[in-house]
């Protein structure tokens, strides 16, 4: 198996494989109400406490749809880059289940709210388009419980007709590291639009795997598996490895692949057949009569245009052009918009003598990690962007130095304080005089004769020895660079 | 004055507003006719001590600028009444009482309306002659072992027999109208999205409409004006101008154009129906009417186009009756055991007949080949009357093309039941109104009835043309009460 950053291929004998890998993304819609329905949508209720008559599918109740959730749809079409159809339609997939009430699912079969889209990907060796089939609107299940009760089944509808978009992409995924990055780019682009929690520990987002493989060259696609309802990134990634090795075993020893259903077993790290293609349900789609076709006019979807916040692509740009960072570095700041915005406030803060890449580096590096041990997101950060910006600026102005910064970063971790004030407080403003640097320097000479001598004589790695001392004697505070120059005269 | 059961709905209103009668005493004589008439079977539910209360509450605290001031009245055990069992005729819901109301019959409460009790039916609405309903077919009060018509069909012999002065039922390819025409009432399908489907137990949803049932036109008229109204909560509700249909109703139709549909002339068809709409056609003469000969070319294909479609959405619709949350669950080793027993126990093979045929066409591999032929036929029947209407204003035909039959007679031979449809089955696919008057009797003194169709929400015009005809027609019913000892 080979592996570098643009191609996942596997090599058997004299024959080596490329993956495809097309993704089916069901993203909850974020809504207070269901989609056909007014009961509420919050995660984690009681069992059975979210459910009206309609989700229940009581006789004679009726779906009324949701306009906010068309909105909600067509504003991820939009950040899709993707055709917005005026006219779509309802239809009902039928299937018995306990958890679906109805019979059905009101889903959109042959006429989706959303058409043709693209997704770019960032990825280390450049920009990637994965192309989007379609974007469609449906109802979700309720769950269905097996392990509460030793002899029966026990259903929860608390989820049962909340609004899901299900966003088809084209089979234009090679390896499980572009999955990773278009799952996250996608919730990226319905985090900023506010259409899409992307929360995958609550299933807000999970996805359906098409996975084929194919002698590497070939422009035919090979027979896929569908693995259903995977909900993590990393799930994702390994059960297309196991899936896509599984395949080239089969053709290996010269058997077909049969189209099938299989299910990713996270405790085994295996795919299993769930259900083969004849076996496959019979949906018996059509169109659904309690609904009309839904119709939107050309104002009403350029008023939701108009809505539109600037989306990461279009920030990464941005970021790049005005504020010179690198394309890596654009593209870790947007990935979700409230880093984007810390970002800019802290270049906003540090007003016009900016040191932009330490800034970055200060974000990503230092503030990332605090957030990923105390578990936060940025919008709960412990240092504000107006402080940060300030210690940012106290290195760029000599103030303090690099190694200061970051002892006075952790003191500034409790309780957002002041960074100018903790260098006040505790004395820690670097020591740049030149004369008092030469004194001190004279003195480390002169109690260390003997190094010295030796340094001279050649033994060059003292050289490190004496800018030791010199920080330890000032207590971290001389300033690094005249040090070093300092040195080098006398020594 | 004669018996308070045998007045119309507007002598009943006038009565009681003229307080000549009470609330409580109307309701009286309907319960107590009811009693007398258990052997027609009409009602699967009788709400009659509710009722009763309901009525005294009236009588005490009256009001009279209702258009329904303390009128008891019964209707299809198809409406969702909250608290009252409603069963839709069928074992899978024989056990289950609603926490909601239906728009329609809330629309009936706001005007002071009393719930007399829920009426029979054939199970989901699917019959012609009120045979396939768990609880018992209905005796027509025509004549002892003669079937009233269906689904509706309690509706129309409760109605007929003077156990409620009006009654409300549904129609999705004649079952307010063919009971109507058996039963020598009127029937009114009102066109589709006048009434709010909300609250209806569904059998097939673009062609299921609610719409009243009365004795005479004018009674109609003003129960229609009731149960019309916009309802946010059925997407399929049509929001349109609405008339004060009793107010505006006029017997002057001089000048109207009225289209004979020649491909209606059926082969087989009775020659008491072909000179009972010759007859129909002079009355509307006489009224100062146009008539037109017009084509409605597709006409032979709506019968077998209704019964795709119908039983395609049925078979969705009914999905939902699966043991699990509501109504009756028979036992099973596991779920889909489960499912099956209740599926099958708790449904009559009539409905599971149309699951399976819907079922069937909207399958993979037969969808193309059945259910989208159908809508396309569906399409070319409502561009027939579309074609039509730029000619005439409305059309006549016979309701049915036979009268009542006996109990048994069609009940081994779907196909011939089915017929019965015939005549009513186009305007459900096209969406449009058209009501059923009685227009006279065949030899065995069995009534008929004739169809008057309408424009898209031109109700009006088709009650004025019938309100007109009714009175050259003078239409007598011949009821013996001879189920009463």
């Amino acid at each position: 198996m080979t592996k570098d950053n643009s191609e996942y291929l596997i090599s058997r004998d004299n024959n080596i494989y490329e993956i495809v890998i097309g993704l089916e993304v069901h993203a909850q819609v974020t809504s207070n109400s269901k989609l056909f329905s007014a009961s509420s949508t919050t995660f984690g209720a009681e069992p059975n406490t979210q459910v009206s008559l309609v989700d229940a599918a009581f006789p004679g109740m009726l779906p009324v749809i949701n306009e906010f959730c068309v909105k909600q749809a067509i504003k991820t079409g939009i950040g899709l880059k993707a055709q917005i159809n005026k006219k779509s339609v309802f239809d009902r997939k039928n299937y018995f289940y306990a958890d679906l009430p109805q019979g059905y699912q009101i889903s959109q079969f042959k006429y989706p709210i959303v058409g043709e889209g693209t997704v770019i990907l960032d990825m280390p060796n450049g920009q990637k388009e994965v192309g989007i089939e379609r974007l469609h609107l449906e109802q979700d299940a309720g769950k269905s419980i097996h392990d509460m009760d030793p002899q029966n089944t026990l259903v929860d509808l608390n989820r049962s007709g909340v609004a899901l978009m299900e966003i088809v992409s084209k089979p234009d995924l090679r390896t499980p590291d572009e999955v990773s990055v278009y799952v996250k780019k996608l919730r990226s682009i319905m985090r900023y639009l506010g259409t899409c929690d992307g929360n995958m520990q609550e299933g807000s987002l999970r996805a359906d795997v098409n996975v084929s493989v194919r002698i590497k060259g070939s422009d035919k696609l090979g027979t896929r598996c569908e693995i259903k309802n995977v909900n993590s990134i990393k799930f994702m990634q390994m059960a297309i490895n196991y899936e896509a090795n599984r395949q080239v075993d089969l053709i290996e020893e010269g058997k077909t692949i049969n189209q099938e259903t299989r299910l990713f077993d996270t405790k085994k790290n295996e795919t299993r057949s769930m259900r083969s293609k004849e076996d496959a349900h019979d949906y018996r789609y059509f169109p659904d009569p309690d609904l009309l076709p839904l119709e939107v006019t050309d104002e009403f979807i350029e008023k939701l245009k108009a809505d539109i916040p600037e989306l990461p692509d279009d920030k990464k740009k941005r970021f790049i052009d005005k504020f010179k960072v690198s394309p890596y570095e654009a593209t870790i700041l947007v990935s979700d918009m409230e880093t984007a915005k810390y970002f800019e406030e802290v270049v906003a803060k540090m007003g016009k003598n900016q040191d932009m890449k330490l800034a970055v580096n200060w974000i990503i590096g230092e503030l990332f990690a605090v957030l990923n041990n105390k578990n936060l997101e940025i919008s709960e950060s412990p240092i504000s962007a107006k402080n940060l910006a300030k210690l940012v600026n106290l290195i760029k102005n000599g103030t303090i130095s690099g190694k200061i910064a970051k002892t006075i970063f952790e003191l500034m971790i409790d309780g957002d304080k002041d960074p100018q004030i903790i260098v006040e407080e505790k004395g820690l403003k670097q020591e740049s005089d030149p004369k008092a640097l030469e004194a001190l320097i004279d003195k480390i000479i002169n109690d260390n004769r003997e190094k010295a001598i030796e340094y001279k004589q050649g033994k060059e790695k003292l050289f490190g020895f004496f800018v030791g001392q010199a920080m330890k004697v000032s207590g971290g505070k001389a300033n690094p660079q005249l040090i070093n120059e300092i040195l080098k005269k006398k020594l | 004055m004669s018996e308070i059961t045998s007045l119309t709905l507007t002598e009943l209103v006038k009565n009681i507003k003229e307080k000549k009668i009470s609330s409580e005493e109307a309701t009286k004589n309907f319960i107590e006719r009811g009693e007398k008439s258990k052997q027609l079977n009409s009602y699967i539910t009788n709400d009659f001590s509710s009722a009763l209360k309901n009525a005294k509450n009236f009588d005490q605290k009256p009001n009279f600028n209702l258009k329904l001031p303390g009128i008891p009245i019964a209707v299809k055990d198809l409406f969702c009444t909250s608290g009252v069992k409603t069963t839709a005729g069928s074992k899978i819901l024989s056990n289950f009482v609603p926490t909601y109301e239906s728009t329609v019959t809330q629309n009936i409460w706001n005007e002071g309306a009393i719930l007399l009790g829920k009426l029979n039916c054939d199970e989901f609405a699917m019959g012609s002659s009120n045979e396939t309903s768990f609880f018992g077919n209905v005796q027509s009060p025509i004549d002892k072992d003669l079937v009233p018509g269906g689904s509706s069909g309690g509706s129309a012999a409760a109605l007929a027999a003077n156990l409620t002065p009006i009654t409300i039922g549904t129609d999705t390819g004649g079952s307010i109208r063919q009971p109507a025409s058996f039963t020598g009432t009127v029937g009114l399908k009102p066109t589709y999205g006048s009434c709010s489907r909300y609250g209806i137990v569904a059998f097939a949803s673009s062609l299921d409409q609610a719409g009243p049932m009365s004795k005479n036109v004018k009674d109609c008229a003003l129960l229609h004006e009731i149960i019309s109204t916009y309802d946010e909560k059925d997407s399929t509700s049509i929001d349109f101008k609405r008339n004060e249909y009793s107010k505006e109703l006029t017997n002057n139709i001089k000048g109207k154009k009225i289209g004979i549909p020649k491909e209606y002339r059926v082969e087989g068809m009775p020659k008491e129906i072909e000179d009972l709409w010759v007859k129909g056609i002079e009355y509307i003469k006489d009224c100062g009417a146009k008539i037109f000969e017009i084509s409605l070319p597709h006409t032979n294909y709506a019968l077998p186009a209704y019964y795709i479609v119908a039983p395609a959405e049925a078979s969705s619709n009914l999905a939902r009756y699966d043991g699990v949350k509501y109504g009756f669950r028979s036992k099973g080793e596991n779920l889909i055991d489960m499912y099956e027993k209740t599926r099958s126990e708790g449904f009559g093979s009539e409905v599971q007949r149309r699951i399976m045929i819907g079922t069937y066409v909207l399958s993979s591999g037969y969808y193309d080949a059945y259910y989208l032929k159908a809508q396309k036929v569906r399409k070319l029947i409502k561009n027939d009357f579309d074609e039509a209407y730029k000619k005439v204003d409305a059309i006549l035909t016979p309701s049915t093309p036979n009268s009542a039959f006996k109990i048994g007679e069609k009940t081994n031979d779907p196909v011939s039941m089915y017929l019965n449809d015939i005549f009513t089955v186009p305007i459900n696919l096209a969406g449009l109104p058209a009501i059923s008057i009685p227009a006279g009797l065949d030899v065995k003194g069995y009534p008929l009835g004739l169809q008057i169709i309408g424009k898209a929400f031109d109700e009006q015009n088709i009650l004025n043309i019938a309100y007109a005809m009714e009175e050259k027609i003078a239409f007598k019913n011949k009821i013996t009460d001879w189920w009463i000892k």
